[in-house]
């Protein structure tokens, strides 16, 4: 096999394993040094190299992005945010462009949240809320041009309870 | 209220609710089902929980459960102590799912004794609670006919009874969190059994396929995930669980998408009568005639006859053979039921023997 360069052998196969793909470079010692790869020892002219590179990891539970593609299921709560790069456009394709919930949530955690919070999750929560409303507002808009009354209406509940939630706690706007 | 272990599956066919065959549309709708996936805070989702860890889940489940307030008795089964035999039932009764009977994520990960269990309103089987299958906990609810609403009302009681003491995973902007991303935010699951004979016979099923594939739905077979479709049993659910809220997902299935495709399968059903008035008449009185003659019956072949069998009680050509016949039949023809009626272990050829004889018997007083 020739070395990209067309002028000498490939002695150099070098195979990285990054979050599940498969990258090859077959180079010449001489290009491989270029590409400030180790080349080895002269005695042993061809080097097979398997670098793993997993990607991304969750700190929490040792999970990797490569495992996740691979089984389709996280390993903990911590994935979600460490991991928010990539679900976002996963998300986005499973769920017809939703990104941010809307609904239920357990109450005893939701009160313990609204006299606890931190100034940092005080301001995440502002954005939150924004890009909820914002996703609600765009369904409203679809519901109403498809003349879906009873569903438009529906959703204009859930504005103004999100709308509400927002007034109810002034205090933690930034 | 008390959970109890017998080492028996304590379950009767005359309670199962969603063989009654009555409620809403119930022409069409055989159940509905809504099922909640949470999981607990400070636990990693299955596929990284080590053993002590899904003990752990399992107690901390188990004595809420045991502690909520219920108008029946929950029976409690620990699966991976249970026998194989009582898992086939539970599946076949549509109480827990073919991969928690198995204790394997659908990754590969576990096994027959990963410790896991199910917690069972005994009387109505309107309530199951999985604990430690993909998520920590599933909660289900079931009810005959077009009933949705009625549905989530209960698994919502219990899970905010379950809350009221467990922390939950959950984050404001994922909402409820979940081994899978495909359940994420509400973490809820709309599900209809529907009988589509008509549908089929009429070869409408693809447009009825494709239109669910648009609005986001999925169309599964009898149980579920990867099963095929047999007796013309189909399962419709919502496939979106973020960005949408638990009353607008409700909303879009009971009140938009269902309704539709019972008017669909209704139009259909007519249109057999009308148009083919002869040939439907002979298709539903040949399976009558096979059911009730037969002396070897596959399971399969049983479901299809069965299914072609309730079409004709519905249309009114078969009199005689109340609706919750058919319905219970589709039930105690499955392996599981049929090994438990007849009291000993059967091969495939037996239990054909078994099947044909156990249909005969049910259909025999209705018979003039």
């Amino acid at each position: 096999m020739l070395c990209h360069c067309g002028e000498r052998e490939a002695t150099i196969h070098e195979v990285i394993i990054r979050a599940g793909k498969k990258v090859e470079r077959h180079l010449c010692e001489v290009c491989a040094k270029r590409a400030g790869m180790d080349v080895g020892t002269p005695a042993t002219p061809v080097v097979a190299k398997v670098t793993v590179v997993q990607g991304p990891t969750c700190e929490t539970c040792g999970t990797s992005i490569a495992e996740f593609k691979h089984t389709g299921l996280l390993g903990c709560p911590a994935c979600y945010r460490r991991f928010d790069i990539q679900l976002t456009p996963l998300l986005e394709r499973a769920h017809e462009g939703g990104t941010h919930h809307v609904g239920k949530g357990p109450k005893r955690l939701l009160a313990a949240m609204a006299t606890e919070g931190s100034q940092e999750s005080r301001l995440g929560d502002a954005v939150e809320r924004a890009a909820r409303l914002g996703l609600l507002r765009q369904q409203l808009d679809d519901a109403v041009q498809n003349e879906q009354y009873e569903r438009a209406a529906m959703i204009r509940d859930e504005i103004s309870r999100a709308a509400a939630g927002d007034a109810a706690r002034p205090e933690q706007e930034p | 209220m008390s959970a109890h272990r017998d080492g028996q599956v304590p379950f009767h066919e005359a309670n199962t609710e969603w063989l009654r065959g009555e409620g809403q549309a119930c022409d069409v709708v055989l159940s509905s089902r809504v099922r909640l996936a949470r999981n607990l805070a400070g636990f990693p989702f299955m596929p990284r929980a080590s053993r002590a860890d899904r003990r752990q889940i399992l107690d901390l489940c188990r004595r809420r459960i045991v502690e909520i307030p219920s108008r029946e008795r929950i029976a409690w089964v620990d699966l991976h102590t249970a026998s194989t035999e009582q898992r086939t039932i539970l599946v076949e009764r549509h109480l827990i799912s073919k991969q928690h009977a198995r204790g394997k994520l659908n990754s590969g990960q576990g096994g027959p004794d990963e410790p896991r269990g199910v917690a069972v309103a005994q009387q109505s089987e309107r309530l199951a609670i999985m604990i430690n299958e993909e998520d920590h906990l599933r909660i289900q609810s079931l009810r005959s006919g077009l009933a949705l609403a009625e549905a989530l009302a209960l698994a919502d009681e219990v899970d905010d009874a379950m809350e009221s003491v467990l922390d939950y995973a959950f984050d404001r902007r994922f909402g409820y969190l979940t081994a899978c991303p495909t359940n994420v935010g509400t973490g809820v699951r709309f599900s209809v059994m529907l009988h589509l004979p008509g549908l089929r016979l009429r070869n409408e099923l693809d447009k009825v396929k494709r239109a669910a594939a648009a609005m986001s739905l999925a169309v599964r077979g009898f149980y579920g995930e990867g099963s095929n479709a047999v007796g013309d049993l189909y399962q419709i659910s919502n496939q979106t669980t973020l960005g949408k809220s638990e009353q607008l997902l409700l909303h879009e299935m009971q009140s938009e998408i269902i309704p539709q495709v019972i008017e669909y399968e209704r139009a259909s059903r007519r249109m057999l009568v009308t148009r083919g008035g002869p040939v439907i008449k002979d298709r539903v009185h040949r399976a009558l005639g096979v059911l009730t003659h037969a002396r070897l019956l596959a399971a399969e072949e049983s479901m299809d006859l069965l299914s072609t069998l309730r079409l004709g009680i519905v249309l009114g050509l078969i009199e005689g053979i109340p609706e919750r016949v058919a319905n219970a039949l589709l039930l105690l023809v499955q392996p599981g039921h049929l090994q438990r009626a007849t009291g000993r272990p059967m091969d495939q050829d037996h239990r054909r023997g078994a099947r044909a004889d156990l249909v005969r018997a049910a259909l025999s007083p209705f018979r003039s």
